[in-house]
């Protein structure tokens, strides 16, 4: 590898550190957390209505419902409601089959990426953080990512299970059992829908991605 | 980017001529400022927050070469590029040729200072290659062919009658009306750039964070944009400065309870994305090529300098948005990227004093931008310190440094100061006390164009309190 730069860089670093530049390193893996506020700790804490308050909070809509299948009912009233299209692109995501889309036969589904014509998107989420009503989102082959940007309304399903107090909990969980966390491509938190203050300050929803972020939860 | 930092006090007087411009600045203060506030009072933590984000940043600074070569083995792992660059130049060219590789006829970008830093718009365009700004106010200002006069809200400066008129007239070929209300001037933006994203050979895109245990590059933005940039195109180029990087997954989580309370006062930016490495075997969408491009420009010095502090900044901008000097002149006078104090003392470190030693002036040392710091930086120390590199490397003008020098004299001869400054109190206090202010005073003409003096009750504190002691005395107390 010949790069002058990069020696030169590292040169110039070493040498502004100094002899203290051989310091053991402290930081290696996220195993070990830091400081965790309280709002998500106390006990008895209801994460579920935590996490619909701070959804809101940013201007999500949240419906909730019992049990998956009444999923599909759920999207249908909130389409019917804001006069949006039943043709869908949906996440090729296996646990969304689990979802009996059959009880609502008027939606229309493609299953892909996100197209520029796409108006209305359908996903799961990773987890949901409770701390401040966002979702975190996993890229792979069954979870494009550009489903989380490109249409204009995006309706997010979550299983009550899935919702965590912290931003760290959601790490574990995708950390799970191995040594070395596995990144995914890509990882995004989401707090409510595209917004922008670029204009006198003024808070403007939907600037480049979703005008609208839905949010159904279903289970206890 | 060209800098005009060395006519910094020109570069005041044209912005205190400018109407708008206070009224715009002002909505900083009336809106961002009690957010922040609000979101750091309901979270009882932030504070301790603050100072671990602060301890995690200089132990990572010292650090900083295992950490940087931690994060590019990751980044390699996962199949993507680090280019190292130690001058504007080479990342500029080492940009262009990622581009030429691509074929590359547009660009779309995200919001990078660093591109700003190395001037890349007019490199690119010199070199027929399109950028296009994404970011809504770095839109709206590529479209007025004007610099950010801000880190986080490129176009604070302008009112949306002035992006109404420069809309109108840029987007003549998309036949669009003149409208007004941020709601459709962003319905306008938006309309014209969604088929730009998909259209681009190469997306650009900064970074807030880097982090060595993943070699991932992390942006957070709230429109969008940012993602859509780097994940429709084939080749995704994050350019960078090397203080970007962080340890670990949950150092990045503990900074990022900061960043965004500090920023704009949310709890949390809408979007905040980790991108690790080019699209995978079976993925669907995201970039084939995965580049990052890592520039020095002076940071590696600074580390071993008296300006070390100042990398710990993340460039939430909480420092301008309570800055009374920043407040009134706004962003251009400071004649460079950087804005604000944390532009006082970045540029003169990375573009050197000489061309910016007045840039520390630009402070009334209130101390309030190192109070709102979330990384704990002490600004007014390091524009101390500038200030002092300025005197003794004889950069201000002879007549300043006679007046300092003077200045000295009196202040380190405290009987003479103060009949002096008596002397002075009584004169002004006896000519002015009728009108209560002056408005022209001799040698002051330039100090008193945009304000008054208060004329002095006519006593020092220091005589006052002599005879308070002196009548005490006497009543036996």
């Amino acid at each position: 590898m010949n790069e002058p730069s990069r020696d030169r860089i590292f040169a110039g670093i070493r040498s502004s550190l100094g002899a203290d530049s051989s310091t053991p390193l402290r930081r290696t893996s996220s195993y070990t957390s830091n400081l965790i506020p309280a709002r998500t700790q106390h006990e008895g804490i209801d994460l579920k209505a935590l996490f619909i308050e701070m959804a809101e909070t940013v201007k999500c809509s949240v419906a909730r419902v019992a049990a998956t299948d009444e999923v599909p009912q759920a999207i249908a009233a909130y389409l019917a409601e804001h006069n949006l299209p039943t043709d869908l692109v949906m996440a090729p995501d296996r646990r969304l089959d689990e979802i009996p889309w059959t009880a609502a036969p008027m939606l229309a589904f493609r299953r892909s990426a996100a197209r520029e014509s796409d108006l209305v998107a359908i996903t799961g989420t990773f987890a949901a953080i409770a701390e401040t009503g966002t979702l975190m989102m996993v890229s792979d082959a069954e979870r494009p990512n550009t489903l989380n940007f490109l249409p204009d309304n995006h309706i997010v399903v979550v299983d009550a299970n899935d919702i965590v107090a912290t931003y760290e909990d959601a790490w574990m969980r995708l950390r799970g059992a191995g040594e070395e966390i596995e990144m995914p491509r890509t990882v995004t938190f989401i707090t409510g829908p595209s917004r922008t203050s670029d204009i006198e300050l003024v808070p403007t929803l939907g600037a480049h991605g979703p005008r609208r972020l839905h949010i159904v939860i279903s289970g206890e | 980017m060209e800098s005009t930092a060395h006519t910094f006090k020109e570069n005041v007087d044209d912005a205190l001529q400018k109407k708008n411009l206070k009224t715009a600045m002002r909505r900083l203060e009336t809106t961002i400022g009690p957010a922040r506030l609000a979101a750091r009072d309901r979270l009882p933590e932030f504070d301790a927050l603050c100072d671990l984000a602060r301890e995690i940043k200089d132990h990572t600074l010292a650090n900083l070469d295992v950490y940087l070569e931690n994060y590019e083995a990751k980044v390699r792992a996962q199949g993507g590029h680090v280019h190292w660059c130690a001058t504007p130049e080479e990342a500029r060219q080492k940009i262009l040729d990622l581009c030429r590789a691509a074929d590359a006829k547009t660009v779309t970008k995200g919001k990078s200072m660093i591109a700003e830093e190395i001037g890349l718009n007019d490199f690119l365009e010199a070199n027929d290659i399109e950028p296009i700004e994404t970011d809504l106010g770095e839109y709206i200002i590529q479209l007025a062919g004007e610099p950010p006069s801000h880190i986080i809200a490129p176009a604070v400066h302008m009112t949306k009658e002035d992006i109404a008129d420069l809309f109108f007239e840029k987007h003549q070929i998309y036949d669009m009306p003149r409208r007004e209300e941020p709601r459709e001037l962003v319905d306008d933006a938006r309309k014209i750039l969604r088929p730009k994203y998909g259209a681009a050979d190469v997306g650009i895109t900064g970074a807030n964070f880097l982090i060595a245990e993943t070699g991932s590059s992390i942006i957070v933005t709230n429109e969008g944009n940012g993602d859509l940039t780097q994940s429709l195109p084939k080749t995704h180029i994050v350019v960078a400065s090397l203080e970007k990087v962080v340890p670990t997954l949950a150092d990045v989580t503990t900074i990022l309870r900061v960043l965004a309370r500090s920023a704009t006062g949310q709890e949390f930016s809408t979007y905040t994305t980790f991108s690790t490495g080019p699209r995978r075997d079976g993925d669907l969408d995201g970039p084939e090529n995965y580049h990052v491009v890592l520039l020095d420009n002076g940071r590696s010095a600074m580390l071993g300098g008296e300006f070390r502090d100042m990398l710990r900044c993340i460039r939430c901008g909480a420092c301008m948005n309570n800055c009374p000097v920043y407040g009134s002149i706004g962003g251009h006078a400071y004649g460079w990227v950087y804005v604000g104090p944390m532009g006082a003392v970045l540029t003169p470190s990375l573009i050197g004093l000489e061309d910016a030693h007045d840039l520390p002036n630009a402070s009334s040392f209130c101390g309030r931008c190192e109070e709102v710091c979330p990384m704990r930086i002490p600004l007014p120390k390091l524009m101390r310190l500038l200030r002092e590199q300025a005197f003794t490397e004889k950069l201000a003008p002879a007549r300043e440094r006679w007046a300092m020098r003077v200045w000295a004299a009196l202040a380190t001869r405290p009987r003479l100061y103060r009949a002096l400054s008596e002397a002075v109190a009584r004169v002004l206090g006896n000519s002015g006390w009728r009108r209560g202010a002056f408005r022209y005073l001799p040698f002051a003409g330039g100090w008193l164009a945009g304000r008054d003096l208060p004329a002095p009750e006519g006593r020092t504190f220091h005589s006052l309190w002599r005879e308070r002691t002196r009548l005490e005395a006497r009543a036996g107390r």
